[in-house]
């Protein structure tokens, strides 16, 4: 039976609601296992030997000395995880991430790993382990990149996707190009044209936990991992792949997850992990410290963006341009297309286009972080957008709303939009309470929106009925942040069964199909969608089974509120059969009661917010605080609405630590000056006010409940509305993220000059 | 290094154990004790997600050593709950969907309860500045401080 995944508009009987999760005691009790709390017996402990240099050849790795240390088991190199990508291009950067071949790409990239008894003898032998290198030119800034004396990172970088291709290696990897219309002839009807050029530094997730796996390779060409990952199918097939492994028989369990927001989506230290066991022949425990997290984990892009937009005087865009650069690290990717993609999106736009240059730097290679590349083109976009507002004179929200995208725009990316939430965020904001309080002396208020596509793609849902009639379900997407308790929601909604006799568990990636992992805000809506399937196929096996149980035709029965009921009035008078009630019959009907469903998830409905932020500027230090906060964001439908709530309130969080102070400092020698949480500061909870949240539900078309993804969207507009805010507060354009103390001192101070 | 031989009180129960000198309390629990909800987050006393109560005081047990655990009196989030019957702090966390990850969330209760042992009534502010050495990087804090204030409203008898 094929699965209809098409919006029908119900009374929800328990989505909706907000029962507590089923993983919150392990997680108050200290419980829950994490990636660095599984061990194995006869387990080694590994450290990884990282380049201290920002771009250097490596010449020669002489193990000799570490190996005659007492307790270490095995030491590996390059040497001994050799290429098998077979000219996959994608795959060659992650195993060169992995561990570095030719050359060290950044500071902190690994060059040699061990693993040994104990800790000690493990630092005891990376002391001894000598490294050759030719120390060569770098760059970590990306304008510094783009410039024609830089020097080149990868002589084998052709900038793709300009006419003519160029003759000359370089940083730019490639060049994209979004938009329609005709830009010059928009901006030659435009009265007024703002054009400027902003900046933001690189950022890390700065998930608590820092990335830790066990691996135990078997001499039958078995392995187990276990780990904290977004994603243990993806994992498997990468560490597969770079191993020479077959997939089916590497078992990868992931751990609970102690946060992630896109950087554990990566494989880093995991096929280095297992390639120490498979030499060691034994288990290999292999935890990253908070210094490596940040020196060799994934941060996102620092940008450079130019952006000009121009206008009618009555308030009406006539056409909008950006010319965006992105960092990825030493390898190429597809960050600065994805920031191409989104800058304009809020927006119903005649004339639009965007060109993206995705740059290589001797930094770490860039991962996914929450809406990746997303938040840094808002913050130009909505930057650019509030100042033409203020120039034309009207007031930024009703500025927007006179631009809106809605249901029949084509997007600046292309795609024309369903029905979306932008133009309800904005009447939202319009009408909150919180536009029109008052403010304080050196306080300013600033508004900003943001998107993000949300993805869909691979999903399994396995739904066992047990004999007393509840119900166990299996996913392979890990639950980041609640999934469990949703989709619990889920079932029990389908079902008509209570949220209490349902428990949801994540497969190992020998117990279920592929699934894609937790990222693109596609957890809860492609495995809701696989749920429901999977619920529904189980309603028919218990339709069937009522036929059994009846002995009557099973055209005469149907499924409503939790039971099955005949139809009919030969039949319709039989007290109808609850899920339990059939349950307890399966031993005697056919057997044991499953629903499966293995199904791509199309149709991931597209996310807006806005944003409201007060933010206070003590001008003699620059030092400023956020007073008041509000997100305004579209769910579709907020199956558990607490945890939606987290979501808003986590990635504003987040959004105010990138905008207010967090970055990435290196040094002229092209190291990293503050890999630690001390001089990396995300926001603490003395720094931040309560978030507040309004929720709204504009159903998303292609999914039975109206789900859309919630996760990421949050975090796109806090760049733009801090800095809005902080413009507002100080009378001064801010145009480079974060804006931290020295940032807005010395803008201040250059005012006065 | 020969190992030191070091007695302590941990959740009310005596424990002894070897240590290295340079082992840390977070190492001792979760490598030597098996008591693993105490996280390494940081390793440098930024972060919290360590923390332990050392004779009453809140601290990063990766800032103190197995050996200085010799004669003081520890709680670790293991020993927070009385048997199945949770603390009011960590019922409120959970009603309050206080944690999304959970990996910091031993860490903040360990810290809450400190705070509430010195401070029944704390104003918002208290809460915030005395939970600034612990980071969460899933919930902006709104729910944590929420489930703190509600926690501390039931303890002092003033919710059913």
């Amino acid at each position: 039976m094929s699965f209809d995944a098409t919006f029908q508009n119900k009374r929800f009987n328990s989505v909706g609601t907000r029962p507590l999760r089923p993983d919150g005691i392990d997680k108050v009790t200290g419980r829950a296992r994490y990636g660095a709390d599984f061990n194995m017996p006869g387990q080694l402990v590994a450290r990884v030997l990282r380049s201290p240099h920002a771009h250097a050849r490596i010449k020669g790795i002489d193990t000799s000395k570490a190996e005659a240390v007492k307790g270490v088991k095995a030491i590996v190199t390059a040497a001994d995880m050799p290429d098998l990508t077979d000219g996959d291009e994608a795959l060659f950067a992650i195993l060169d991430n992995c561990m570095a071949r030719e050359k060290a790409m950044y500071d902190g990239h690994a060059v040699a790993a061990v693993a040994a008894i104990d800790e000690s003898s493990a630092k005891a032998a990376l002391k001894l382990i000598k490294v050759d290198y030719e120390v060569l030119p770098h760059v970590v800034d990306v304008d510094a990149a783009m410039m024609a004396d830089a020097p080149v990172l990868n002589d084998t970088i052709f900038t793709q996707g300009v006419e003519p291709a160029p003759s000359k290696p370089s940083n730019v990897a490639n060049r994209s190009e979004f938009g329609h219309g005709d830009v010059d002839a928009g901006f030659a009807k435009a009265d007024i044209i703002v054009e400027r050029s902003y900046k933001t530094e690189q950022a890390h997730q700065g998930y608590i936990e820092p990335h830790a796996c066990v691996a135990s390779c078997n001499a039958d060409g078995t392995a187990d991992l276990w780990v904290c990952t977004q994603g243990h199918f993806v994992y498997r097939q990468n560490c597969a792949d770079l191993l020479g492994l077959e997939a089916s028989k590497l078992r990868v369990t992931s751990s609970e997850i102690g946060g992630g927001f896109g950087g554990k989506t990566h494989v880093w230290a995991e096929p280095v992990a297992l390639a120490l066991s498979r030499k060691a022949g034994r288990p290999v425990k292999l935890i990253m410290s908070r210094e490596e997290v940040f020196r060799a984990s994934g941060p996102t892009s620092a940008t450079s963006i130019d952006v000009k937009i121009g206008a009618t005087k009555d308030g009406k865009i006539t056409a909008a341009e950006a010319t965006l650069r992105y960092t990825s690290g030493p390898y190429p990717d597809m960050w600065a297309e994805l920031g191409a993609m989104t800058a304009f999106a809020p927006y119903d736009l005649e004339n639009v286009k965007t060109v993206g240059f995705e740059v290589v730097v001797n930094r770490p290679k860039v991962a996914a972080y929450r809406a990746p590349s997303a938040p840094m083109a808002a913050f130009a976009a909505e930057s650019a957008v509030d100042e033409l507002a203020k120039e034309i004179g009207m007031d930024p929200v009703d500025f927007r709303i006179a631009n809106v995208a809605k249901e029949g725009t084509r997007s600046s990316y292309g795609p024309v939009y369903g029905p979306i939430g932008i133009g309800p965020t904005l009447d939202a904001a319009k009408a909150h309470p919180h536009m029109s309080a008052p403010l304080g002396p050196n306080q300013g208020r600033g508004m900003a929106c943001g998107f993000w596509f949300n993805f869909g793609g691979q999903t399994c849902t396995d739904l066992n009925i047990s004999a007393d009639g509840t119900v166990t379900i299996a996913v392979g997407t890990v639950d980041v942040g609640g999934s469990r308790a949703s989709l619990s929601l889920i079932v029990a909604e389908e079902l008509g069964i209570e949220y209490s006799d349902v428990k949801a568990v994540i497969a190992d990636t020998s117990t279920l199909g592929y699934n894609d992992m937790t990222d693109g805000s596609r957890g809860t809506f492609s495995t809701s969608m696989a749920t429901i399937s999977a619920a529904r196929n189980a309603i028919e096996v218990m339709r069937q089974r009522a036929a059994i149980m009846w002995d009557i035709p099973l055209e005469h029965i149907y499924w409503e509120d939790g039971h099955a009921k005949a139809a009919g009035s030969k039949h319709g008078n039989r007290a109808p059969l609850s899920v339990k009630d059939i349950a307890a019959e399966a031993g005697n009907t056919g057997g044991p009661i499953a629903g499966h469903s293995e199904l791509v998830a199309d149709g991931a409905g597209v996310s807006f917010a806005t944003h409201i932020c007060d933010i206070e500027v003590d001008s003699e230090t620059g030092s400023s605080r956020v007073v008041r906060y509000t997100v305004i964001q579209d769910a579709g439908k907020a199956v558990h609405p607490a945890y939606v709530e987290g979501q808003y309130q986590g990635g504003a969080a987040q959004g105010i630590g990138w905008a207010l102070n967090e970055e990435y400092i290196y040094g002229d020698d092209g190291r990293l000056q503050n890999p630690g949480f001390l001089d990396y500061r995300i926001p603490v909870c003395s720094d931040l006010p309560m978030i507040d949240t309004q929720i709204l539900e504009i159903p998303n078309p292609n999914h039975p409940y109206g789900v859309r993804g919630v996760g990421e969207t949050s975090i796109v507009p806090p760049l733009a509305a801090i800095a809005n805010a902080v413009s507002n507060a100080v009378g001064l354009r801010m145009s480079h993220i974060p804006l931290s103390p020295p940032r807005i001192l010395a803008a201040l101070n250059a005012a006065k000059t | 290094m020969p190992a030191i031989a070091v007695s302590t009180t941990i959740n009310d129960d005596t424990v002894e154990f070897l240590c290295q000198p340079d082992e840390t309390l977070l190492d001792v629990l979760r490598n030597r004790l098996g008591l693993m909800g105490a996280k390494e987050g940081c390793g440098t006393g930024d972060c919290g997600a360590c923390s332990a109560i050392v004779d009453g005081r809140v601290v990063c047990s990766c800032l103190v050593l197995g050996a200085e655990a010799e004669g003081r009196t520890i709680e670790t989030i293991e020993g927070m709950a009385n048997g199945n019957e949770l603390h009011p702090l960590q019922r409120k966390f959970i009603e309050h969907a206080a944690l999304q990850c959970g990996i910091c969330t031993p860490g903040f209760l360990m810290a809450a309860k400190a705070l509430l042992e010195v401070n029944p009534d704390p104003t918002e502010t208290e809460i915030r500045f005395w939970l600034a050495g612990n980071l969460c990087r899933c919930t902006g804090y709104d729910k944590i401080v929420r489930a703190v204030q509600d926690a501390a409203a039931e303890m002092r008898g003033e919710t059913a």
